[in-house]
């Protein structure tokens, strides 16, 4: 009976990191699509990515308000929020990159695209991790310190990736305006992959101080 | 109770009942409270209930030990004795010393012993400082194999983290009421214990069946004053204390509460005595122990399972200053205010007790090995100072302490006259064997003077009274030896 209102929050906790994922996988689909000009498909995705980013805001802010209002898990309290937040910026930044995409709609060389959609598959792998390193501070602490192995693994072949990108983009006889506008892009998918290694960073000190 | 100056000698009591609840409020519900796991009043109303429940249902055990210690028999030497404490704790913690409310509780008893000339029971007495020694001991091993076993089990088993705060939640109200309740239980001998001997109520009869004791009155009171303790001061304690040495994480933290309760039950828990005797192992003694001691045992034991290093060794040093500085203090303090009770305000501090050497005590003496060619010329002189008496003797010799304690519980004057009609009315026959209820019949209209007159010709050498080397058999035929010279005795 008293468990009853706890679970439910459980499970709103869990739809948030559903609703995450889903982002990330949308992001690539989004860059896959992009990358082979299907523009009608891609712009979808972006749709579908911007929904699952205002139902992710919403359904944080509940969970906070049940947090604060229900005194629920006083002493870790402020770290699950700090999680949930800084999680909530990285979707917020899978959704504005491919908004500007759409916006901007930049020019991927031909040699650059496979290179593209590596730096898209390490970013989001960067991203899942963190989620499935959240899930494992809520019920398995022990195994949070893999996932963050692993968010530190995919974030260094994210730079890896982008780095070749820049060296490539900056070795053509293309413009400066089209190369820096490449080398922008690249930036901005690799900080879903830094961003995610700060919530990362935060999940470390946060498992550390739980059982202190 | 007639005379409303029996509230005044109480209020010291009260007062120290009250200082009791107040500090240790934080050893209770200090981390569930700072960690805003449970609200400070839903903690102070468990607390209250289950310290009032722990008073008046158990707190007999450790009473007796302090009673052992020192028959403070008159109210005025009560109050004093009490009052001494309060001071003494009050000067301690203002010099930031640590200070328990039982070991200044043991040092004011001496203090009236010495003041008044009566001996101490060494034994009852090396059984309570060992008992202070090992206590943080036991509670530190608890504390450690408790967090290793939810270690192991609970942390283990994935739990959600919000239901793993939920359960909690309700463990650590479960632990704190258990800590209250042992904690009253436990420490309700500091508080009234000295008014036990020269309680002021008359047993109240509630029905034809029930009745509620003097004693159990008085427990009610001090139960009651620790109650509004942690009502009213507890969350101060709380704000300042709890923020350092309790602030730990809640799993910790019922680790710690579970620690802390289980020894100060241990202590005080006449069950756990009888089943320890029952399967013939030793009983532990039931002594009046500092709650915030355990609890710092059970919080280097619950860090020596996390991790040993974070361990601070230097607050065993400080708990051992208080092992000696308290009792000191508050034993100095006790016996100057009682000179000044005595000597300034003319208040009897101790009802004039016998003390005639027959020749029976002094076969008794000589068969625990005590020099008695010196006592002869005291033989059939009564002495009903206790200080005169205890000059007397030593005058003669050298006696220790223990010797002395001897000398004069053996020459107690303590009239005891057998009558049959009250083994018909006042013993309850199913307890008795036919044998031992036809020899007290047959002893009707026997009078004795001294205890040890009344041991010999009532148990002495009788096959139905003899131990027969179970230990909790031979405890229960203590308890009925008790009975019957309670049930017999005039006088004392």
């Amino acid at each position: 009976m008293f468990l009853k209102k706890t679970k439910k929050l459980e499970s709103e906790i869990d739809e948030y990191l559903d609703l995450v994922i889903k982002g990330g996988l949308i992001f690539k689909l989004g860059i896959k699509c992009y990358l082979e000009n299907l523009m009608e498909e891609f712009e979808n995705h972006l749709k579908d990515l911007r929904k699952i980013e205002e139902k992710a805001d919403d359904l944080r802010r509940n969970i906070e308000i049940k947090l604060y209002t229900r005194t629920l898990i006083p002493e870790s309290r402020g770290d699950v929020l700090g999680l949930l937040e800084s999680m909530d910026k990285v979707l917020n930044i899978t959704a504005e990159t491919l908004l500007e995409f759409s916006v901007e709609i930049p020019e991927i060389i031909q040699e650059l695209k496979n290179h593209y959609l590596q730096l898209a598959d390490s970013a989001i792998a960067c991203l899942e991790n963190t989620v499935s390193g959240i899930r494992a501070y809520f019920k398995n602490i022990d195994a949070v310190r893999d996932y963050v192995n692993k968010v530190q693994f995919y974030k260094k072949e994210t730079n890896k990736t982008a780095e070749q990108i820049k060296r490539t983009i900056f070795r053509t006889d293309k413009s400066l305006s089209r190369k820096i506008h490449v080398r922008y892009f690249a930036f901005h998918i690799e900080r879903i992959a830094e961003l995610s290694e700060d919530v990362c960073d935060r999940l470390s000190i946060a498992s550390i101080k739980r059982f202190e | 109770m007639t005379d409303i100056s029996v509230w005044f000698f109480i209020s010291s009591g009260l007062f120290l009942g009250w200082s009791l609840g107040a500090n240790n409020a934080v050893s209770l519900f200090g981390t569930a409270v700072t960690s805003n796991m449970i609200k400070f009043k839903t903690a102070a109303i468990i607390a209250g209930i289950f310290v009032i429940l722990g008073s008046f249902i158990s707190g007999a055990g450790t009473t007796n030990t302090l009673t052992n210690l020192g028959g403070i028999n008159a109210i005025a030497g009560s109050f004093t004795v009490a009052f001494s404490v309060a001071l003494a704790i009050t000067w301690m913690t203002k010099a930031s010393l640590p200070v328990s409310t039982s070991q200044a509780v043991v040092g004011a008893i001496i203090g009236w012993n010495i003041f008044t000339g009566s001996p101490t029971d060494f034994s009852t007495l090396s059984k309570i400082v060992l008992s202070w020694v090992f206590s943080p001991v036991i509670a530190a091993v608890f504390g450690f194999i408790i967090f290793k076993i939810i270690k192991m089990t609970v942390l283990k088993w994935k739990i959600h983290m919000l239901e793993l705060d939920s359960y909690t939640r309700i463990g650590l109200i479960i632990v704190g009421a258990m800590a209250s309740y042992s904690m009253g239980a436990n420490n309700i001998a500091n508080v009234m214990g000295m008014f036990v001997p020269a309680t002021p109520f008359k047993d109240l009869a509630i029905s034809d069946l029930y009745e509620i004791t003097g004693v159990q009155q008085l427990f009610f009171l001090g139960g009651l004053a620790i109650a509004v303790g942690v009502f009213t001061y507890g969350s101060r304690v709380m704000k300042t204390v709890g923020s350092d040495l309790y602030k730990i994480s809640p799993i910790t933290g019922f680790a710690v509460v579970l620690a802390g309760a289980l020894v100060m039950w241990i202590f005080t828990s006449q069950s756990i005595e009888r089943f320890l005797l029952s399967i013939n192992l030793p009983s532990i003694p039931l002594v009046p122990l500092s709650a915030t001691q355990s609890f710092i045992g059970a919080v280097i034991g619950v860090g020596l399972a996390k991790d040993p290093l974070s361990i601070n060794f230097k607050v065993f040093g400080k708990i051992s200053i208080g092992w000696v500085v308290a009792p000191i203090l508050a034993g100095i303090i006790s016996f100057v205010l009682l000179f000044f009770v005595q000597n300034v305000f003319e208040q009897k501090i101790i009802e004039p007790v016998t003390h005639e050497i027959s020749d029976s005590v002094i076969l008794r003496l000589e068969e625990e090995g005590i020099n008695t060619t010196v006592l002869t010329d005291l033989k059939d002189i009564r002495f009903t100072n206790n200080k005169v008496f205890k000059n007397e003797i030593l005058e003669r010799d050298k006696f220790d302490g223990e010797q002395l304690f001897k000398i004069f519980y053996y020459a107690l004057i303590d009239s005891f006259k057998i009558d049959s009609s009250l083994i018909n009315s006042e013993l309850n026959l199913n307890d008795y064997s036919t044998e031992q209820i036809n020899g007290l019949k047959q002893l009707h209209g026997h009078s004795f003077s001294h205890k040890i007159d009344f041991e010999k010709v009532v148990f002495s050498g009788k096959e139905e009274w003899n131990y027969k080397g179970n230990k909790l058999q031979d405890k229960l035929l203590d308890e009925k030896k008790e009975f019957i010279e309670n049930l017999f005795r005039i006088q004392r």
